[in-house]
């Protein structure tokens, strides 16, 4: 498309074009696939409660008013290849992979950060694979996730002031009450979040996604505190309960 | 796949699909918003799939507070069994190099539900017209075989207009093919169904990106005049606000 200053930019268009040479899966990636299927066991992870965040703010919030005691193991750790994990610059390796942890008193509870970027074509996959590990029979997923309130359509205009905010959307399973408003139309979410509610609309899951829109990019504490509120709905089990009385004394780490 | 999402399973015999191709403008998405907004019809199940680029949102059909909190996916099958219609909507990008996998999947949805028919909407690009395609209406249809002994009189009646064979690079090769440039799978859903026998339509309209609401009324008005779904208006969905972006902050003038 050719813009008013007369340059030509390349513009990304929804429509796939039609491709006559397709790119066939190549028998080693198949051949690997297969092989990792054929070791994954039966037995499956017993899980009531697995809370999931996406984004270094709502990872970051999980680590200060829940993983911050010592009482968590972690169990796993998931690394997605694609163009962003291979590049030089940020954090890289040790550091942007997905962690598992588990409570050394009550494993049935989960908890996963993923600060890595997981590519589009990798999403249904990841989903899947960590969802083939869990037993699903009363499971309530809820997974925490940052976005930027650019992303936020709203015929009102938004000025800075209302961000952040936080947003809700809920599989059908989901039976009890979000924390907070539910997102309007237009808006809709994508990437893991989506991922991973579609799985749990489709399968029947509980699962609730609190997207909180922000208009800071990088690891805000104020952004962090948006999502406090979601603590007081992951009390399904004692564990997670204990961590709503005691995060006030735990809110120490930025004085 | 197909799941449903309902205590008892859907059944589709004898039905007709309607479809769209994720394609220039998104008009046949556009007008499957249509359809199903307007008949008012009921979700029967999931085309869970990991060909499309994930994403969710809540009910883009809803009449009012009841029922906007309903989860939905990118693909999803909806039903007006009075009319014995079934519609596909696709919400989301097919992931480039799965386009191949998701048409094998779809043709075997559509082989393993007994659609008496399927009808494909879709979209081309306007500026990729040749002369010829540059005059009269804008709307072509394509039919295979199958599906076109059985509406041969049908379409005689409508007078529509074919798709052309035109050229790919003229002047330099002059055989003409079968083109349908921005149309998403189109042609190879269209291709496939004429190789596997599949009673399958297509039909599109050159348009170029922008607001394409106009170019979806007039593509679901096409469809009506065939398939006689309605007699009235169509009625807007709510999802279709904000199409161009937020509201505009007043500090800006």
């Amino acid at each position: 498309m050719a813009t008013f200053f007369g340059e030509v930019l390349s513009v990304y268009s929804r429509a796939v074009e039609e491709d006559e040479e397709e790119l066939e899966e190549n028998e080693e990636d198949e051949q690997i696939r297969r092989e990792l299927e054929e070791k994954r066991a039966g037995n499956k992870v017993q899980c009531s409660s697995f809370i999931l965040a996406v984004g270094h703010n709502a990872a970051s919030f999980l680590s200060v008013y829940i993983l911050a005691s010592a009482n968590w193991d972690a169990v796993g750790r998931g690394v997605a290849w694609n163009e962003r994990s291979r590049s030089g610059t940020g954090p890289s390796g040790e550091g942007s992979a997905c962690v598992f942890y588990r409570h050394k008193d009550e494993p049935a509870v989960l908890i996963c950060h993923v600060t890595c970027h997981i590519a589009e074509d990798q999403l249904f996959q990841w989903t899947e694979k960590v969802f083939g590990y869990l037993q699903t029979r009363g499971l309530t997923v809820t997974v925490l996730s940052d976005s930027s309130v650019a992303d936020y359509k709203t015929a009102d205009y938004l000025c800075s002031s209302s961000a952040p905010f936080l947003r809700s959307l809920r599989s059908s399973a989901f039976s009890d009450q979000p924390v907070c408003q539910s997102l309007e139309q237009p808006n809709i979410i994508t990437g893991l979040p989506a991922a991973v509610l579609n799985h749990c609309q489709v399968h029947s899951i509980a699962a609730v996604v609190y997207q909180c829109y922000s208009d800071v990019t990088g690891p805000d504490s104020i952004t962090m505190d948006k999502y406090k509120p979601v603590l007081t709905k992951l009390g399904s089990t004692d564990v997670l309960r204990n961590f709503v009385r005691s995060s006030e004394i735990q809110s120490n780490l930025y004085i | 796949m197909f799941i449903s999402s309902q205590d008892s399973p859907a059944t589709f015999q004898g039905f007709t699909l309607v479809m769209p191709a994720v394609a220039v403008g998104n008009v046949g998405q556009l007008a499957v918003d249509l359809i199903v907004s307007t008949l008012n019809m009921r979700r029967v199940g999931y085309f869970h799939t990991d060909c499309l680029i994930p994403m969710a949102g809540n009910n883009p059909y809803a009449s009012g507070k009841a029922d906007a909190e309903e989860l939905h996916t990118p693909a999803e099958v909806y039903t007006a069994a009075e009319l014995k219609l079934a519609v596909l909507q696709i919400r989301a990008p097919i992931i480039q190099t799965r386009s191949k996998k998701f048409r094998q999947q779809l043709k075997s949805w559509i082989k393993a539900s007994g659609f008496s028919r399927t009808v494909v909407l879709s979209s081309s690009h306007a500026y990729q017209r040749d002369d010829q395609q540059l005059q009269g209406t804008s709307l072509r249809y394509l039919m295979t075989p199958s599906l076109l002994a059985a509406s041969a009189d049908a379409l005689k009646e409508l007078g529509w207009r074919e798709m052309e064979r035109i050229p790919a690079f003229p002047g330099v090769d002059a055989e003409p093919r079968l083109c349908i440039p921005g149309g998403g799978i189109t042609k190879g859903l269209y291709t496939d169904g004429c190789a596997e026998d599949l009673p399958l339509a297509v039909l599109l309209l050159f348009c170029s990106e922008g607001d394409n609401i106009p170019d979806a009324f007039a593509l679901v008005n096409h469809l009506n005049d065939w398939l006689h779904l309605l007699d009235g208006q169509w009625k807007i969905p709510t999802s279709w606000s904000l199409l161009f972006g937020s509201g505009i902050p007043p500090a800006l003038f």
